[in-house]
């Protein structure tokens, strides 16, 4: 991947966070005005395909942007450079998806309550 | 030669590519009109004949003699000392991002070069046998290559720009600008090979738009939006679509 198309993927990974990130808080403020409980969270994210996809694309979008500004940041404050560089952010990307994949599968897919 | 007016504290970085030299103090007579140029050839013609700086036309069209005056690059042929004077001193230093060759004077070389890899230089589009192509002066394209085009070379952006200091691959605000008015050039025939060069290690995308190119350019110029200006460009390009 050239510098451009990692540019252009911080950007459109950008684009696709903003409304999941005001969704994500104004959810947040609307449930908790009764008062906060996993029961109640689950209840509304267990066997939703809604929210399933929504947290989803969302863990998705974030790695690969965390990723690749981490990768700039290791680049120009801690003089990472070539291949050092793009596994350190490989494996940032990687650990990021998989652990936000795992708590989207924990609140979101059918079992336990 | 000794002066018994009021004197001005100016404090010289001496030293060669071997690493941060010493710092040697200087009482400099002080003048109504005097440039930071001006202090520093007294000190070369009157303290110490081994200072090492680098000038030319003294009125701000060459720009060989930009240096780090009290921490910020400036032209010093046209730095009044009035205007940076701090407590009756003033400390002078080579110019920030380039290697030092002696004293005041850089290695100008990274930064010209860049400019080649940026592909910053004129694709003809013409022979000489064939006929001049009027210009409009109004065309909009011809209004944005023009607003980039009085670069004068002095590297003060370069020296400004912290994602130079924190990136040797990355081109500066001079070499893109220039490309950018390179692209909007109707008689530039190497616009895709601009906006290639400009994509690659070190390109337009690594500028944080923080903006020291523009606010420190002695001609006041807008390097910062010409760089915005290729990475819209770059995205167009992209996404299928030619030029604004």
């Amino acid at each position: 991947m050239s510098e451009f198309h990692l540019y252009m993927a911080q950007r459109l990974s950008a684009l696709v966070m903003a409304p999941f990130v005001l969704v994500h808080l104004g959810v947040m403020i609307y449930a908790i005005q009764g008062g906060l409980t996993a029961a109640e969270i689950l209840g509304r994210t267990q066997g939703s395909v809604f929210w399933f996809l929504f947290y989803g694309m969302f863990v998705v979008a974030v790695s690969i942007h965390a990723a690749i500004g981490l990768r700039t940041i290791l680049s120009e404050w801690v003089g990472l450079r070539g291949s050092v560089l793009n596994l350190t952010a490989l494996a940032i990307g990687v650990i990021l998806f998989v652990m936000g994949a795992q708590a989207v599968y924990a609140v979101t897919a059918i079992g336990a309550a | 030669m000794t002066s018994t007016g009021p004197q001005l504290s100016v404090t010289v970085q001496r030293g060669g590519p071997g690493g941060p030299g010493r710092k040697q103090q200087f009482d400099v007579p002080a003048y109504a009109n005097q440039t930071v140029l001006d202090v520093v050839s007294w000190i070369q013609q009157n303290a110490d004949p081994t200072l090492t700086y680098r000038f030319a036309c003294r009125v701000g069209m060459c720009g060989s003699c930009a240096m780090m005056v009290n921490g910020v690059p400036r032209w010093t042929c046209r730095t009044h000392v009035s205007k940076v004077l701090q407590d009756g001193a003033i400390e002078v230093g080579p110019l920030r991002n380039l290697p030092v060759i002696k004293d005041l004077a850089v290695d100008m070389d990274p930064f010209f070069d860049k400019w080649v890899s940026a592909e910053a230089v004129h694709h003809p589009t013409a022979r000489r046998d064939d006929p001049i192509v009027t210009i409009d002066p109004d065309a909009p394209a011809r209004v944005t290559a023009s607003a980039g085009i009085e670069c004068i070379n002095c590297a003060v952006c370069y020296a400004a720009c912290d994602t130079v200091a924190n990136n040797p691959d990355y081109l500066g605000p001079a070499a893109l600008q220039r490309a950018w008015t390179l692209y909007n050039d109707a008689k530039d025939g190497a616009q895709d090979a601009i906006l290639d060069a400009v994509s690659g290690k070190g390109g337009c995308h690594s500028c944080h738009s923080m903006g020291s190119c523009t606010a420190y350019c002695p001609n006041e110029l807008d390097p910062l939006s010409a760089i915005a200006g290729l990475k819209r460009a770059t995205t167009r390009r992209f996404f299928g679509k030619g030029k604004a």
